[in-house]
């Protein structure tokens, strides 16, 4: 057994016990990126140097905390101070901020080594990492495959073994969707639940900073030191932390679970139903209420995601004009040429599209039709969600429609693209928290099982999460020796 | 011309709030720093950065909204205003659309003795731009500077009703805002510093038409004085059109101070769409009934209560009562004097006649001014006591506005005290008897003019020093 394979509460018990350096942890973590990053190409860039000065200090008590030593990886929109920070953009690409992100600072102050910053769709759009303007991530299980996207560097790197934990961004399902491809445990947190200070924003409204680890025991570790509110972020609320350790005790006995017919439905792989339908037989075997329960508006979230999300986007993207920071035309003779050919340069294809996009929703004339309507749509998927937790502790059903695709596969085709997120959207729409987990293989590739629970109410997920890991014995699935 | 035709004007006025920091960052607002020393990430737009709403600003707001008698909506919220422009970095101001802060209200003004009432549409906060340093003229520069000391200075935007018909009743309005917002304490309202900016809104009809004409908005009036130039202008400039039978379309004109005319930047169909929606970065804004009360508490008193208790209170004109009452160091100028020498229309006549002279003259205002209200005060003193004369005393005021020395001093450096003493006097009093005897010879029989030229003969003698009432006295007496 290598070091890089054990999960980040395994490391700590070994660290506590003198039985395993920071040192040694890091060399392990970079001798296993160096062996397989050839063929996963997860990370954007490696703070090799940092990182193993970092473990030092932390041997000697220098770098002290609660993860000390522990190695761990960022989504590259987390902006890094001294550290290039580029969302995976032409744009950025030699952008080098002056502050860290609120999450990153708080995983530094418990002493976290961080490692690099990983590969996503440029600026977290796009549900495969194929969007990244660099290269593309391969999904360790079956390299001719996509890792899901936004975050896919980080599950793949989680899912690789090159980091035990990382942190990704959740706008439409761009945590869960890429753990469920890779087979690793992803959580979205509630709207406002970790500081978005220092990511770098997609759609202000829905963005969430959450985790990617291997066992749902680091989540709740990792919660414990990300969450909870900021000051420099006015949409992260002033709701208590709970220790969300002390909720992996398995009980679910008499929890009540919601099963959701409209993410049973058409487009949505047989196998991936009959998979998830299979562990909530198991949850009701532990002692678990399972009900079927209908969320009428699902089909409109995906319309509405796309129009509330490109419209914050356009907003958001508007910053990134060559005259402060980023890629500049230098030759442009007046400065609306220089905006433009900056922006046309900058930006990926995709980019543009929902930059298009957002701005036509938002164009008068159209607000009322479009983003209004979108905005009441919310409400609605809102309020479908609030009933069904009127009875029910909280709902199961799958990630995603179907398990990893091919790389290029479906590239040329946004609209298939998009539907990727068809089950994961309506939890970011309502601003819930939301976690998948691996449920099972299908045809040697994992399944996602996702949890959805009421608002702030992330323990309820994790005591669930891992009481299926306990029933199911399912738990730091690993991808078949050979493959990388 | 222009019988026919009424002027529909509103106003727009940017006023920037007095707060130590900007609206959504740590940042000092202060002016005239170097450039972009007073900047950090969140107020030059880089990636990843958020606002956090001051406090002072929400308050400062809530203070104009009550002393401009508007209503405090219990709810309120920030949204996007977008557009590109190298001055705004993150390409969008932080702004308020349809839910501000402040709705409704009005202000009176006064007209050649008559009360006029105009309403005030609603009042916003919103976050300053930076601003642009060209090298050299804007058309042929090869490249400018950004500076953005000012981006995230906080504004409050105060939208009138269409409710004036003159450029005058245009600058009454702006100068009784002004004077309320340096009342209320919330802005130093410095036209020249552009802590106060104001835009018009022009339009022409016929008279009796109840519908509005189209309207030019104007920009870049820097003074009450361009503002009231430039409405003129733009009034006659729509009113020719129209007798000309053109269309007037709505469009955004600039004022341009040296051909002193109004010329189009930019017309309705290349208006910027703005594509407005709410701030995801700010939650909504719940403003509390008792916070509300507790700001109306403490509400310092505002220009119309201070008219009113001027006169009320000291006899004085409501003309005298509303000239004091343009600038809060001006009132406190004339309490202070008043409470040293209770004559206040005394008080009144001199700060309205000698010293706002002065103060015109030199371009000052009274907070400029290098005396204070004591050695006014002292100085009215010193003619009741009959040291000095109140010619005199206007010779001495110039010094004392020049030099900032205090009246006695300025009197006992020059030996300008005022003789009235008697055997002094007398002997003079015979001198100028002795020296004129056909004078003195036509007084005697009945010529009353000569006693005239007879006391201009004494004064002179005495370098203007012989106090007059007792030169009468005497002179009568001596004859």
């Amino acid at each position: 057994m290598e070091l890089y394979e054990l999960t980040l509460h395994e490391l700590l018990t070994l660290h506590n016990n003198k039985q395993a350096s920071s040192e040694e942890i890091v060399n392990s973590i970079f001798k296993r990126i160096h062996q397989v990053e050839g063929d996963v190409k997860a990370f954007i860039s490696l703070d090799e140097d940092t990182a193993r000065q970092k473990a030092r200090a932390a041997d000697s008590e220098k770098w002290p905390g609660k993860i000390a030593g522990m190695p761990f990886g960022l989504k590259d929109i987390f902006c890094t101070r001294g550290l290039k920070t580029t969302c995976a953009s032409r744009m950025l690409e030699n952008f080098v901020p002056t502050y860290d992100s609120t999450a990153g600072a708080r995983l530094n102050a418990a002493g976290g080594v961080l490692i690099g910053k990983l590969n996503m769709d440029e600026f977290a759009m796009g549900s495969s990492t194929e969007q990244s303007a660099f290269f593309a991530t391969h999904n360790p299980w079956d390299l001719t495959r996509v890792p899901g996207g936004s975050s896919g560097g980080s599950a793949a790197a989680v899912s690789a073994d090159e980091v035990p934990f990382a942190l990704g961004t959740d706008t439409g399902g761009s945590i869960r969707q890429p753990a469920a491809f890779c087979g690793v445990v992803g959580l979205r947190p509630t709207y406002g639940r970790v500081s978005r200070w220092g990511v770098i924003a997609y759609a202000s409204s829905l963005d969430q900073v959450g985790v990617f680890s291997k066992d749902v025991e680091d989540c709740a570790l990792v919660m414990n030191l990300i969450a909870g509110r900021d000051p420099r972020d006015a949409t992260s609320l002033e709701v208590e932390v709970p220790d969300y350790t002390a909720y992996l005790d398995a009980g679910i006995k008499g929890m009540k679970i919601a099963c959701p017919r409209e993410y049973f439905g058409q487009g949505v792989d047989a196998g991936i139903q009959e998979a998830v339908k299979k562990a909530l037989q198991k949850y009701e075997e532990a002692g678990a209420i399972v009900e079927e329960v209908s969320l009428p508006h699902s089909q409109y979230a995906l319309p509405a995601y796309y129009l509330v999300a490109t419209a914050e986007a356009s907003a958001n993207l508007a910053r990134f004009d060559g005259v402060r920071y980023g890629l500049r035309d230098g030759q442009a003779d007046n400065v609306i040429d220089m905006f433009s050919n900056s922006r046309s340069r900058g930006f990926g294809s995709e980019v543009k599209r929902r930059i298009m996009l957002g701005t036509y929703a938002l164009s008068s004339g159209y607000y009322d039709a479009y983003y209004l309507k979108a905005l009441k749509v919310r409400r609605l998927i809102y309020e479908d969600f609030q009933k069904v937790f009127n009875e029910f502790d909280l709902i199961v059903a799958p990630t995603t429609p179907t398990t990893a695709f091919k790389i290029g596969e479906q590239i040329g085709d946004p609209l298939t693209l998009y539907m990727n997120d068809i089950l994961t959207v309506p939890v970011n729409m309502a601003g819930l928290p939301g976690i998948s987990i691996p449920c099972g293989l299908l045809n040697g590739l994992p399944v996602g099982m996702q949890l959805i629970g009421k608002p702030f109410d992330e323990g309820t997920l994790i005591k669930a999460a891992y009481a299926y890991e306990e029933i199911s014995g399912i738990r730091c699935l690993k991808p078949q020796q050979g493959v990388i | 011309m222009g019988k026919d035709y009424e002027v529909v004007i509103g106003l727009e006025v940017h006023a920037e709030l007095k707060t130590d920091s900007k609206i959504f960052c740590g940042c000092s607002t202060a002016f005239g720093a170097e450039p972009n020393t007073q900047v950090c990430p969140v107020c030059s737009g880089f990636p990843g950065m958020l606002p956090v709403l001051n406090q002072k600003v929400v308050e400062l707001a809530i203070i104009t909204g009550l002393a401009l008698n508007s209503k405090i909506p219990d709810y309120c919220k920030f949204d996007r205003k977008n557009y590109f422009y190298p001055d705004l970095p993150k390409a969008y101001q932080i702004s308020q659309f349809d839910l501000p802060i402040c709705m409704g209200g009005y202000l009176d003004i006064e007209i050649d003795g008559d009360k006029k009432r105009i309403g005030i549409t609603r009042a916003h906060m919103e976050e300053d731009a930076g601003k642009l340093v060209h090298q050299g003229n804007i058309t042929s520069t090869t490249f400018s500077l950004v500076d953005l000391n000012r981006s995230g200075v906080p504004l409050l935007e105060i939208v009138s009703e269409p409710d004036m018909r003159s450029a005058s009743e245009a600058r009454a309005y702006l100068e009784k805002l002004r004077a309320i917002l340096l009342f209320a304490g919330v802005s130093d309202c410095k036209m020249q510093e552009g802590s106060l900016r104001c835009d018009a809104n022009v339009s022409v009809r016929p008279v009796g038409e109840t519908r509005l004409g189209a309207r030019a908005e104007i920009k870049n009036l820097n003074s009450f004085r361009s503002l009231e130039r430039a409405i003129e202008f733009e009034a006659r400039r729509q009113i020719e059109a129209i007798e000309d039978g053109e269309a007037i379309i709505q469009e955004t004109r600039t004022w341009d101070e040296d051909k002193q005319a109004t010329r189009s930047m930019r017309s309705k169909e290349e208006a910027h769409d703005y594509r407005y929606f709410p701030e995801p970065d700010l939650p909504p804004l719940r403003i509390s009934h008792e916070w509300v009360e507790r700001l109306r508490t403490v509400m310092p008193e505002l220009p119309d209560q201070a008219q009113i208790r001027l006169q009320e209170s000291f006899g004085l004109p409501s003309y005298d009562a509303a000239i004091l009452t343009l600038t809060p160091e001006s009132l406190a100028f004339f309490d202070k004097c008043v409470e040293l020498y209770p004559q206040p229309k005394m008080v009144s006549n001199w700060m309205m006649g000698e010293l706002s002279r002065l103060l015109n003259q030199n371009n000052l205002e009274i907070s400029d001014c290098r005396f204070g209200p004591a050695e006014l005060a002292r100085l009215l003193t010193l003619i009741d006591e009959g040291t000095i004369s109140g010619k005199m005393a206007k010779g001495i005021f110039e010094d004392m506005f020049a030099s900032g020395k205090p009246p006695d001093q300025i009197i006992a450096e020059k030996g300008m005290t005022q003789i009235s003493d008697q055997d002094t006097l007398i002997k003079v009093i015979d001198e100028v008897i002795a020296a004129n005897p056909t004078v003195v010879e036509d007084y005697r029989n009945g010529k009353e003019k000569a006693l005239g030229f007879l006391v201009g003969q004494i004064m002179k003698a005495t370098k203007g020093q012989a106090n007059p009432g007792v030169v009468n006295t005497l002179l009568k007496e001596r004859l």
